[in-house]
């Protein structure tokens, strides 16, 4: 082996090569099986569940790899297997969708376990190159995806906007990163932090703090660069939109804090600053905006928007604490925003787009079950106590207190008591109107293992909350664990 | 001196091409300047002692992609002039008063920000091999083996999705 390179390294990436390995033999599959073959879904299932499995040699390792491109800590472990779960889930639901609206399934979950590659990568980088090379790969594979439903004008819509804003967005991200790389003369975000020590009040170190936010605040969808998010969210395959808000969501900010945490973290005052005021405003826009909403799909998308404003209080507390919150709001936001999508692809059937708030009318007497979970969803989402949602509120804003943001917390729960009028509408359409809509909606076996996947996890985490913390506590101490951080904390 | 004189002329170059190529009405003209400004880039890579760079910017992108452009303009056949459409939402004062602000920023940052901290050089790593083509090759297949290969899913990725997206319904 020549020097730069050992074969360590590749041991310590091989949940991404079993992925990448697992992906090109579902192609090789596709070709094989007749077309519309549903075993297709397993392989996809079988590659996601390898993949976990090649998680567990790495569940105590703290390494760097390639020379500093890519971290194996436990950050990363716990942000893979969010990507993990939610990639399942995506899969279990999609397959009902696909088939009615008659698209092919092979290149269909190839893109899905590629974005989920890309998302393995953005979590583990702490070198920008990887970290855009990660990123890259996951945002063309969702430009594809928003686009799949080819005869539907406004899934083309939704990837062309979706395609143009991001290639707009990463253009301002690089150009701060080529900033960051021009002052330091480094892509490693390590040894960035301990040349900076020092350089605090430097002008292009500030330009390049905010078009590195600007850029990543695109892909978490924060207001003002959030424009894209409801048309996108709306014109996307359903399932698409489950896993965009939730995966690129949780990749993107995995990545904005390797890049804050890990290597701006001299820079914190400023960065501070900027995401405060961003996590104010993309709360309220976000839950003011949902308020008029009838499309449930745009309603969710700007629910999700003003979610990326409440997960942004965690990076601004930036203790590890509030980093932990973050991280276990992050896994319950996905299990609840997961299942109200499953929910929505129900509805989805020959006659009905079901993407309407009508669409739900009447939706108890005719699933009772698939009525439950949404009403355990919005719940959720909204932050009511026995579930899960409430227990992330809790800890984010109990972070945001401990940390001094005081005022922030209040805007947090005045913005939670807003959301609850739109997420309880749907829960008024579902229970209490009885006219309804277009044949039976009807659950296949694998949407009801998502939903009931979805409502276990979201009431055992509101119970069991424990479960959770001690593995985010640990998950964030290796975040900023490196000596500069520690140092200037 | 001489250094920053030739950087920022074909900076300008780059730029100016880069307006005519969005304002031009005729596509094929459109093209055409793209690739007086993919050159202009080329000469930026030889300029920072990059000349493999710039050959591949040279034969990829003014030659291998443009030619790509060209077929497609000429096989689209655009007779006609797109229509002159005017966006009714469209602030184009606010628009221009926001971006003059955003530039006189940008302009006051750079002359601030420049040479306030001696740029921080990492010693360069000695490379067993001479010559800029040998020693990007080594470096993309050592240290940087890993993004490289990420960069090759991500080509498959791209290439995936052109078919799904130009292939007829079966």
């Amino acid at each position: 082996m020549p020097p730069g390179i050992s074969l360590s390294d590749f041991y310590y990436i091989l949940p991404e090569i079993v992925l990448t390995a697992g992906a090109l033999v579902l192609l090789v599959v596709d070709a094989r099986l007749p077309r519309g073959s549903r075993a297709l879904t397993w392989v996809t299932m079988a590659v996601l569940l390898a993949t976990a499995v090649s998680l567990v040699p790495f569940r105590n390792t703290d390494v760097e790899v390639s020379q500093g491109l890519l971290a194996v800590d436990q950050f990363a472990l716990f942000f893979k297997v969010v990507f993990l779960v939610a990639a399942a889930m995506t899969v279990l639901m999609s397959e009902r969708y696909l088939q009615v609206e008659g698209a092919s399934f092979g290149e269909y979950y190839f893109l899905i376990l590629c974005s989920t590659l890309g998302m393995m990568i953005m979590a583990g980088s702490i070198d920008l190159i990887s970290a855009f090379v990660g990123l890259e790969t996951m945002a063309v594979s969702f430009y594809i995806l928003a686009g799949f439903i080819k005869p539907n004008q406004r899934s083309n819509e939704a990837a062309v906007k979706y395609f143009l804003l991001g290639a707009f967005s990463l253009g301002i991200l690089l150009y701060g990163m080529s900033i960051l790389y021009g002052v330091s003369g480094t892509t490693n975000l390590r040894t960035m932090a301990t040349v900076f020590v020092g350089h605090e009040r430097n002008p292009l170190l500030v330009l390049a703090v905010i078009l590195v936010v600007a850029g990543m605040e695109f892909k978490i969808a924060a207001v003002p660069f959030h424009m894209w998010a409801p048309d996108v969210y709306e014109g996307a395959p359903t399932p698409v939109t489950a896993f965009l808000s939730v995966g690129s969501k949780a990749a993107s900010f995995a990545m904005l804090l390797r890049i804050f945490v890990e290597g701006l973290p001299s820079m914190d005052a400023d960065w501070r600053l900027l995401f405060e005021m961003l996590a104010i405003v993309t709360m309220t826009v976000g839950n003011v905006a949902a308020l008029t909403q009838s499309n449930l799909k745009r309603m969710l998308a700007y629910s999700s928007i003003a979610h990326a404003g409440y997960l942004l209080i965690g990076v601004v507390a930036g203790t590890p604490r509030g980093i932990s919150a973050m991280l276990i709001y992050l896994l319950i936001y996905s299990f609840m925003q997961l299942g109200a999508f499953a929910v929505i692809v129900m509805m989805r059937r020959k006659d009905v787009v079901g993407d309407e708030l009508k669409d739900l009318s009447g939706l108890y007497h005719r699933q009772p079950f698939a009525a439950f979970a949404m009403l355990v969803f919005m719940l959720s989402l909204g932050g009511i106590p026995p579930t899960a949602g409430f227990m992330g509120k809790l800890w984010l804003f109990g972070a945001a207190i401990d940390a001094g943001y005081v005022w922030l917390a209040v805007i947090g729960v005045l913005n939670s008591a807003v959301s609850l009028y739109y997420y309880l509408r749907i829960v008024v359409f579902m229970y209490l109107k009885k006219e309804t809509i277009g044949s039976e909606p009807t659950l296949s076996p694998a949407l009801t293992l998502t939903l009931g996947v979805a409502v276990a996890a979201t009431l055992v985490l509101g119970v069991y909350p424990g479960l959770l913390f001690d593995l985010a506590e640990a998950s964030a101490r290796t975040l900023g664990a490196s000596g500069v951080t520690a140092a200037i904390r | 001196m001489g250094e920053a004189i030739a950087f920022y002329t074909l900076a300008a170059f780059i730029l100016g091409f880069a307006v005519l190529v969005i304002t031009t009405k005729d596509t094929v003209h459109s093209v055409l300047f793209l690739v007086l400004d993919f050159l202009f880039v080329a000469a930026l890579y030889v300029m920072l002692n990059a000349p493999f760079l710039a050959a591949i910017q040279v034969l990829v992108y003014a030659g291998g992609i443009v030619v790509l452009y060209l077929f497609v303009v000429m096989l689209v056949n655009l007779k006609r002039l797109p229509e002159a459409f005017q966006d009714p939402n469209r602030h184009g004062r606010i628009g221009l008063i926001l971006s003059v602000a955003v530039l006189l920023e940008l302009a006051a940052i750079a002359a601030l920000g420049v040479g306030s901290v001696a740029p921080v050089r990492t010693a360069a790593r000695a490379l067993p091999v001479t010559g800029n083509t040998e020693q990007v090759g080594w470096m993309l297949y050592t240290s940087y083996l890993i993004p490289f290969e990420i960069a090759s899913m991500l080509l498959l990725v791209a290439m995936i999705g052109a078919i799904v997206l130009a292939k007829r319904e079966l």
